[in-house]
Formats: structure tokens, sequence, C-alpha cells
């Protein structure tokens, strides 16, 4: 169906031409078409997120799931000196473009009432955000891969500088300092490969298909781990470089929080799936320990940390820190479980938090406070939201029948395989993680509505139950009949761990003769 | 051989700002405005005129002066940076009553200096274009006679590119008594014939340290803050962009011709200026207030990137020093031209804080300046990104892979300035809303804003830039 058609670049562009569009269209106009266009600027996002959530679909619905190479490849010339426009996706990234294209226009729905001021600039910053976080999932060229990866700060500076809360300047100069710096040593490591490919391929490339070829001597692997890692561990993020996390995301507009949470974190786990694990194989293993280590750490400690938390998106915010923790362990338990229930995790998380970060949303364009003790008894008022937030408070914690079971469940299986001790260190962060989520639905929910404040309070309207709706829909279905996921990442995974395993054999074999 | 025919474009721009010259003085009337566009066309006309007359690559006046493709090249941003910056000044010298013909007379001459920087082929013509190029630039420091600053900041300049000069001409001397002759090619003989002498590697090291003020690179900065803030504006935009591009361009010819094979002497100089400058640049920009002083910090960091390219030694490295200066030039040809649109019913401002909230008074602007400040990060998908990554690749094949981490740090701790801007003018509230710019004004950083988002995302477009560039570099092997 695609076979003539850019249907990839299609969609990562889309939304980027719209925008250059609307922002040129909003230059030129004056007076009352401006207004207007201000006005309409919602529903323009909105039908182009759909569209492209339309493309993606249909370009889930021709991906072959028994092939674990790239599809739908497109390659021009770009920069020349081996560095390509060149797009693709596998299982692996799929699922992501998926995700992304998804949560867009719910994102563009829920701000619609919540955004008081300059509409059009943030759909505009919206929809460019879109192009850019599709962008990296289906780049294959590392240049591309850097350039869609370190232009997502910008839109996410401007998103929460201008529509933040109170402590916005300082959260949004925190989260661009932070992670600026660790993709520069990302960047110097790509400069390095670039230059080290010249040398053994013949002709220099940034090709990430050409790459897996290069064969990095050990020594040079463990320096280039490192930088790749410092990249992802801050986007990801992992103890001890989440800080930024939590004030980003309480100063983040709702529908920031949500793209942070449900998109951006998924970057750092994508890229060690996608350059780590496969390019540096060898230093993988080395710093297993390392990677174990933090994640154990940040599944108990940020689980604490969330439940001494005061504000409702800060407990979350240190909630998904501790759930990233599950997706770093299993991506480095290099096992089908492991690797298989990073990848739905990621997913799952996706839904999860996002869905939270909008019912978070729900209550504050109400109340306009995030604080859990003014909140209490909201079920007499609101039994429909409190349902909702029931649904995905248990999915958080990882109930069976929701998502967040399998994913959970998959990666410490997966890692049990490999150091039972790094398992019962997870199992029991999911113990943490019901003590803070349930003490969160308690205090919010149930209880006795003392504060008065709260006796008009109105229950969620068409629009929130249109954007909560499908989350809780997929969150139930992913839980359920989980293959829908794993069938489609299988062969890539089954690939990826049988390139891993032939090249750390490789380095043995070749010591012992 | 004299080959007139090679040096027709300055020959062009002597002719010309001598006439000018003649018929500024002849009237009483003021000629300004007719003398500026005069220059303005003959500016552009000179950027184009190595291309147009056919690429002849040679020497004239017995090897004193050089044509080649990189000379080509040079001179081409030279005579566009200029004219630009003159275009951009008019407004400005009308309204501060500082509209003197001598103005675009003196531009001529110090592009004519450039000029001859970039095509000299030996230590006496060097030595000719940096003294012309600098004498013209100290008058135009401090154009603005009635103010303290000018005249503070054009008696700096004079003072400490008074002793550059001396220390570039210590340098030459040293130079020509140890290899005795002006001429490059001679004196690259000269060391592979009798060997590396103390006294060249001397003169070497004071040639560079001469030159190093001119592109004001840490430990030879001092002088910028003062002279950039105290400069009128229009000369501090000029300052940052032509004269910089010809001295380091200068830099260049003088490494890899004559002293192009004992790379290992002069690296270590490169590179200490380079991680000097950066830092420098780097931390020093961070407490500054005033824009124009900002920029002084800036383009010290900035200087420090361009010279980790050249520290590789090699003809690629080169390619990403020209990379890197070609969009640094037209980022600071479209900052300046936004500073100058930040003038109040008063005057002119010049605090950052000035510039708070115009993202809604002055939307165009605001979007202009993020571009830009986005750009000097290094933040793709801009073209300032690109540069940094033509600019380091080549330190890295030339196993620098330190200096390049070095230079990737600094350039985060660049980025708190250059947010610093960007949050002022999107999350601040407005405090004043500036006056309408004239149309040169707007539409010059509005072009360059739009050549640093649009042309890499086109393929071909970055291809053939590139091929020029790469030519432009191989003429110096």
């Amino acid at each position: 169906m695609f076979n003539n058609v850019p249907i990839l670049s299609m969609i990562t562009f889309l939304p980027l031409i719209v925008a250059l569009g609307l922002m040129l269209i909003s230059r030129i106009s004056k007076g009352d078409a401006r207004e207007q266009l201000n006005k309409n600027a919602p529903m323009v996002a909105l039908i182009v997120s759909c569209v492209v959530l339309l493309l993606s679909a249909l370009l889930v619905w021709q991906f072959d799931p028994s092939s674990a190479a790239f599809q739908f490849e497109e390659r021009v010339d770009w920069l020349g000196g081996g560095i390509e426009y060149h797009l693709g996706v596998d299982g692996i990234s799929v699922l992501f473009v998926l995700l992304t294209a998804f949560l867009t226009p719910l994102c563009i729905l829920a701000s619609q009432k919540s955004i008081k001021k300059n509409m059009l600039d943030y759909m505009v910053a919206f929809l460019v955000l879109e192009t850019l976080m599709i962008g990296v999932f289906c780049s294959l060229d590392l240049i591309l891969f850097y350039l869609f990866f370190e232009a997502v700060l910008i839109p996410m500076f401007l998103i929460i500088g201008i529509w933040g809360g109170k402590d916005r300047v300082y959260a949004s100069y925190k989260f661009f300092l932070y992670t600026l710096l660790g993709s520069v040593l990302m960047l110097a490591a790509i400069l390095w490969i670039y230059f080290y490919s010249g040398q053994e391929l013949g002709a220099a490339t940034t090709d990430i298909t050409r790459l897996h070829d290069l064969d990095i001597p050990a020594s040079a692997q463990t320096w280039l781990w490192l930088a790749f890692f410092a990249s992802f561990a801050v986007k990801m993020p992992m103890w001890p470089v989440h800080t930024w996390l939590p004030d980003a995301h309480v100063q983040a507009p709702t529908a920031g929080s949500v793209i942070l949470a449900g998109i951006l974190l998924k970057m750092g786990g994508y890229g060690f799936l996608r350059f780590s694990l496969p390019m540096f194989p060898d230093a993988s293993i080395k710093y297993t320990p390392l990677i174990f280590g933090l994640s154990v750490i940040a599944i108990i400690y940020t689980s604490l940390v969330a439940y001494r938390q005061k504000d409702i998106k800060k407990l979350i915010a240190y909630s998904s820190v501790a759930h990233m923790g599950f997706v770093t362990m299993g991506i480095f338990a290099v096992n089908m479980q492991g690797l298989q229930g990073a990848i739905f995790q990621m997913l799952s998380h996706g839904l999860i938090s996002g869905a939270l970060f909008f019912g978070v949303g729900v209550i504050y364009d109400r109340m306009h406070t995030r604080e859990i003790d003014f909140y209490g008894g909201l079920v007499k008022r609101m039994p429909v939201y409190a349902v909702f937030m029931m649904l995905f408070t248990m999915a958080n914690v990882g109930l069976p029948g929701t998502s967040g079971f399998v994913g959970e469940i998959l990666t410490m299986v997966g890692v049990y395989k490999v150091n039972p001790w790094v398992a019962a260190g997870a199992a029991l962060g999911m113990i943490l993680s019901a003590v803070y989520a349930l003490h969160l639905y308690r205090e919010v929910i149930f209880g006795e509505p003392t504060n008065e404040k709260l006796d008009n309070i109105e229950d969620m309207n068409k629009t929130e139950i249109m954007v909560l709706a499908p989350l809780a829909l997929f969150v139930i279905i992913l839980g359920v009949y989980p293959s829908l996921v794993t069938d489609v990442t299988a062969a890539s995974v089954e690939n990826l761990i049988s390139n891993f395993n032939a090249a750390t054999l490789d380095i043995v074999s070749g010591q012992g003769s | 051989m004299l080959n007139l025919h090679l040096v027709i474009p300055e020959i062009l721009l002597a002719v010309s700002a001598s006439l000018l010259l003649g018929f500024g003085v002849s009237k009483t009337k003021n000629r300004a405005p007719i003398v500026r566009l005069a220059a303005i066309v003959i500016l552009l006309v000179y950027a184009v005129l190595g291309y147009a007359l056919g690429s002849q690559d040679g020497e004239a006046f017995k090897g004193a002066l050089v044509a080649d493709s990189f000379a080509r090249y040079i001179k081409f941003f030279i005579g566009v940076a200029a004219a630009a910056g003159l275009l951009l000044a008019g407004n400005y010298l009308e309204r501060e009553k500082l509209d003197h013909y001598e103005f675009s007379v003196l531009t001529l001459y110090a592009v004519l200096g450039m000029s001859i920087m970039v095509a000299s082929n030996n230590l006496l013509s060097l030595y000719i274009g940096v003294e012309m190029q600098s004498l013209a630039l100290y008058i135009m420091a401090a154009f603005n006679r009635d103010s303290l600053r000018a005249s503070e900041a054009g008696l700096k300049y004079f003072v400490l590119g008074a002793l550059s000069s001396g220390l570039l001409l210590y340098g030459i001397s040293l130079i020509y008594g140890f290899t005795g002759t002006l001429n490059f090619e001679q004196i690259a003989i000269s060391i592979n014939e009798t060997g590396l002498t103390l006294g060249v590697v001397g003169g070497l090291v004071f040639l560079l340290c001469g030159l190093a003020f001119k592109i004001s690179a840490a430990p030879f900065h001092m002088w910028t803050p003062d002279v950039y803030e105290g400069s009128p504006t229009p000369v501090t935009g000029f300052f940052a962009a032509a004269p910089k591009f010809a001295a380091i361009a200068l830099i260049a010819r003088l490494v890899m011709g004559p002293f192009g094979d004992i790379t290992d002497q002069w690296q270590q100089v490169i590179i200490v200026l380079a991680a000097m400058s950066m830092f420098i640049g780097a931390i020093g920009a961070l407490r500054q207030t005033n824009i124009k002083r900002l920029m002084a910090y800036s383009s010290i960091a900035n200087m420090g990137f361009a010279l980790v390219p050249l520290a590789a030694g090699t003809v690629a490295g080169i390619r990403g020093m020209l990379v890197f200066m070609t969009i640094y030039i037209i980022t600071v040809i479209g900052i300046f031209a936004c500073i100058l649109q930040m003038r109040i019913r008063d005057g002119m401002v010049e605090k950052i804080g000035d510039l708070s909230g115009i993202a809604k008074t002055n939307r165009g602007m605001a979007i202009a300046m993020t571009i830009f400040m986005l750009s000097l990060m290094g933040i793709p998908p801009l073209l300032g990104f690109f540069g940094k990554l033509f600019a380091f690749l080549p330190a890295v094949q030339a196993d620098l892979i330190w200096l390049v981490v070095l230079a990737l740090i600094a350039s985060v701790i660049g980025a708190f300035y250059y947010l610093r801007i960007i949050k002022t003018m999107w999350f601040d509230e407005s405090e004043h809303e500036f006056i309408v710019p004239v149309r040169a004004l707007s539409l010059t950083s509005a072009i360059s804003a739009f050549l640093l988002i649009g042309l890499v995302l086109v393929p071909f477009i970055a291809k053939s830039g590139q091929n020029w560039i790469a030519i432009a570099a191989s003429s110096l092997s």
C-alpha cells in the first residue's frame, strides 16, 4: 500500500507544515482575522493530529510483524559524506510512533479550555513537538536522530516557560540545561563514531543499519556507552539525574506534563534499545550492574519520596521515575521477557501516566490547586471522575487486568533470570507503589468532603470524558490482551537479542583463541 | 609580474573609495545618503567580482597578493557583511545626527584592508592589510566623537591594537631575519631546507598573538567588551562580522601556508587560544546586562569554537572553520539588525531587560531573535548546530576529541545566557514597546533568520553549499 508513498515523512512533517502555515497566516493577518484564527487554531490542530493518528494507524496496520527488518524505509542523500536522510521503523519503534500520534490529539483536546493565552502559539508548539517526537522514533541516521532528539527541547522549553505555573522559569531552565548537557556528550560520541566508521568501513557513515556492523573496540565502547548513557539517563530520567523531572512536571501545563511523561521519557529507553545495546554490547554487559543498581534505587527510593509529596503532580512525577526504573532494568536484562516487558512498560506507562496527568488537570482546572490536602471526598461530588481515577490508579499500581501489570511482571521475570536479587528489590518497589498510589487515591477521592470549596465542584464534562475514555479503553485492552503489542515487537526484539549475544560471544571466543 | 587583472576587486575598492572621498568633500551639502548607497552597491559588486571575472587563480604584484578560491569565498562574505552593515547603519546614523559621508568611505577602506589581508601572500602585504583595516576601524569606533564612551572605546581599541601591531611586526621581523624572505612559499621552503630555528618559532608565536588580538581570542580579548559597548551599535555590528572573518582567514592561510609543515609547533598555541576563548567567553557573558557586552563575550566564545577546527591543521579543518564562520556571520548580522530595532521614543536602549515581553509587542523580532539565540546555542535544526557539527568533526578526526568535549561543555554554559534572552522576550511581562523599525532592519533580520532555519532542510542546497566551501578550503592545501 505504501510502496511508493513516503508515508513516514508524511506522518513526521505534516504537523510541522501545518504549524508553519498557521504561524505564517497569523503573521500576515490583522485584527479580526487574527482573532478568528486564534479561535480556530485548536480545531485545525486537532484535525491535523487526527489525520496523523489515522496515518500512523494505517502504518501499523500495514506493518509486517514477522520481519525484524526496517520497513517503510526512505533514504535521500542529505548532508553528504555519508550523512543521509534515512527513515524507517521496525517492531521496536513503530508502536512509539502510534503512541505519539495517539496522545497528541488528546493533549490538544484537553488544552482547549485550560489554556488562556496565546492559543495559536500553543497549538503551533504542540504540532512542532509532534513532528520532532515522531522524527526521533523514525530516524535511522545518527545525526538525524540527534537533530530531532535535541530539537524537542525548543518547543518544550517554550511550553513550560510560557504556559507553565508560578516557578516556570526555573523549571524550564533546569529542564533545558540538564538535558542539553546530557545530549552534547552524546554528540561528541556520535562525531567519534562517524570518524571511526570512516576508518573501519571505508566510507564514513551515520546510518544506524550500517553502524551495527561496526566492530568498536571494547575500550572505546566504554566511553561511548557512557556518553550515550549520559544523554539517555537524563532523558529517562534515572536516579540521580531525575531532579529536573518533578520541577518540569509540576510547572508544565497539563498537556505538557502528559507529553513529557508519555513520550519524552520514552526517548531515553528507546535510545538504550536502539543504540546502547546493539552498538556497544560489551560495554552494555560491563555496565549492567550499574544500571541494575540505579534502577533498583530509583524504584525504591523514588517510591518512598513519592509517598511524602504534597503536590499531586509531583507525586505522579516521582512515580514516573520509579516506573522508568522497571524499564531500564528490563532492557539490560537482555532477554526476551525483559526487553518485551520494557517496551510494553514504556507504552503502557505512556497511557497511564498521561491519563493520570489529564486527571490531575481536570481538578486543577476547577480548583486551581494541586495540593493533596485541599481535596477529599471527591467521590461524592464527581462519581465519574472517581471511577476513571480508580482505574488509572490501579493500573499505576500494576493490578492484573490492566496494562501496568503486564509490563512490570514481564520485566521482573526477565530480570529474575539474570539476577534474582534485583528482581526482589523491584518487587518491593511494586508494594511501595501501591502504598503511594492508594494513599493518593484515599486522600483525594475518598474520605469526608471537609473542604467547603469543593461543594460545587462539577463532574467531568464531555470533552474530558472524550480524553480519558480512549486511554481507559486501551489500558484495559492491553491488560487483558497484551499480544497486541508483543506480537508486533517480538521479531525485532528477538533479532536484537540474537545480534547482541553473537557480538558478545565473539569477544569471549576471541579472547579464548 | 603585476597581473593586475587578479586584483581588480581591490582596485575597484581603492579607486571608488578615493572618488567617494573626493565627492563627499567637494560640496558642503550632506552627501552621506548618496555616498552610502554608492558604497553599498560597490561592496556588493566587489563581493561577486572575483567570481564574475571567471574565478582566475594566480599571484599579483610579484607574489605579494594571491587570488584563489579561498580568498574569493571570504571576500564574498566580507563584501556582503559590510554592505549589510552599511544598510543597517543608515537609519541609526541619521537619528543620532552622525550621518557623515566618511562613515561609508571608512567602511570601504576597512574592507580594502581586509581584502588585502585575505589575499596576502607575503608578510609585508599582510601587515599592510591588517593596519589599513585597523586604522579605519579605530576611527569608526570613535565615530560618535561627542560621546565619552565612544571616544574611550576608540582610544582603547587604538592603544591595544597598536600593541598587537607591534607584536605582529616583531614576529614578522624575526621570521624575516631567520628565513631571509617575506614570501609565504619561500618561508615554507626555507623552513624545509634549513630546519626549524628558534627564531622562526618565536616569530610564529608573535604573529599568532598579534592576530589573536584581531579575532579577540582570549587571553587577548580584553578590549572587546568595552569597544563593543562603547562604539555606536552599527559599528559594533560591523566589527562583529567582517573583520573577524578576515582575521581568522588570515590565520588559516598562515598556518596552512608558510607553516603548513610544522603543525605541531602552532597547534598547541591554537588549542590554548581556543580553549581559553570558549570558557572566558561563556563564563564572562553570564553576568552581563548590556546586550552589546553580551555579544562581545559571545563573539569571544564563538571565536574559540572557530579555532577548534583550525587546530586540526587539515583541509577538512579549514572547511569546518569556513562553514562555522559563514553561519556565525549570518547570525551576527541578524542579531545586530534586531539590536538596532531596540528603539523607544527617547532613543536607543541596550539592556537585556529592555527586551522583556517583546514577544507580545514586537512578535516578528522576538521570533527572529529566538532563532538567532537558538542557533548560537547550537540547537538543531537551526544552522548553528550544523556549524558546530562541521567545525568539531575535523578536530575529532585529528584526535582532539577532548577539545571537542570542552567546546561542547562551554556551549552548554553559553546556552544559559542565550536562554536568558529568550526567557526575557517570551516569559516576562513587557515594559515598553519599541517604535516601528525601518524596513531595512526588520527585513535584514528576517532574511538572516530565514537563512538559519530554511537552508538545511533542503538536501541539495546543503550539498552544493558544502561543495562551494570545500573548493574554497582545498585551495589552501
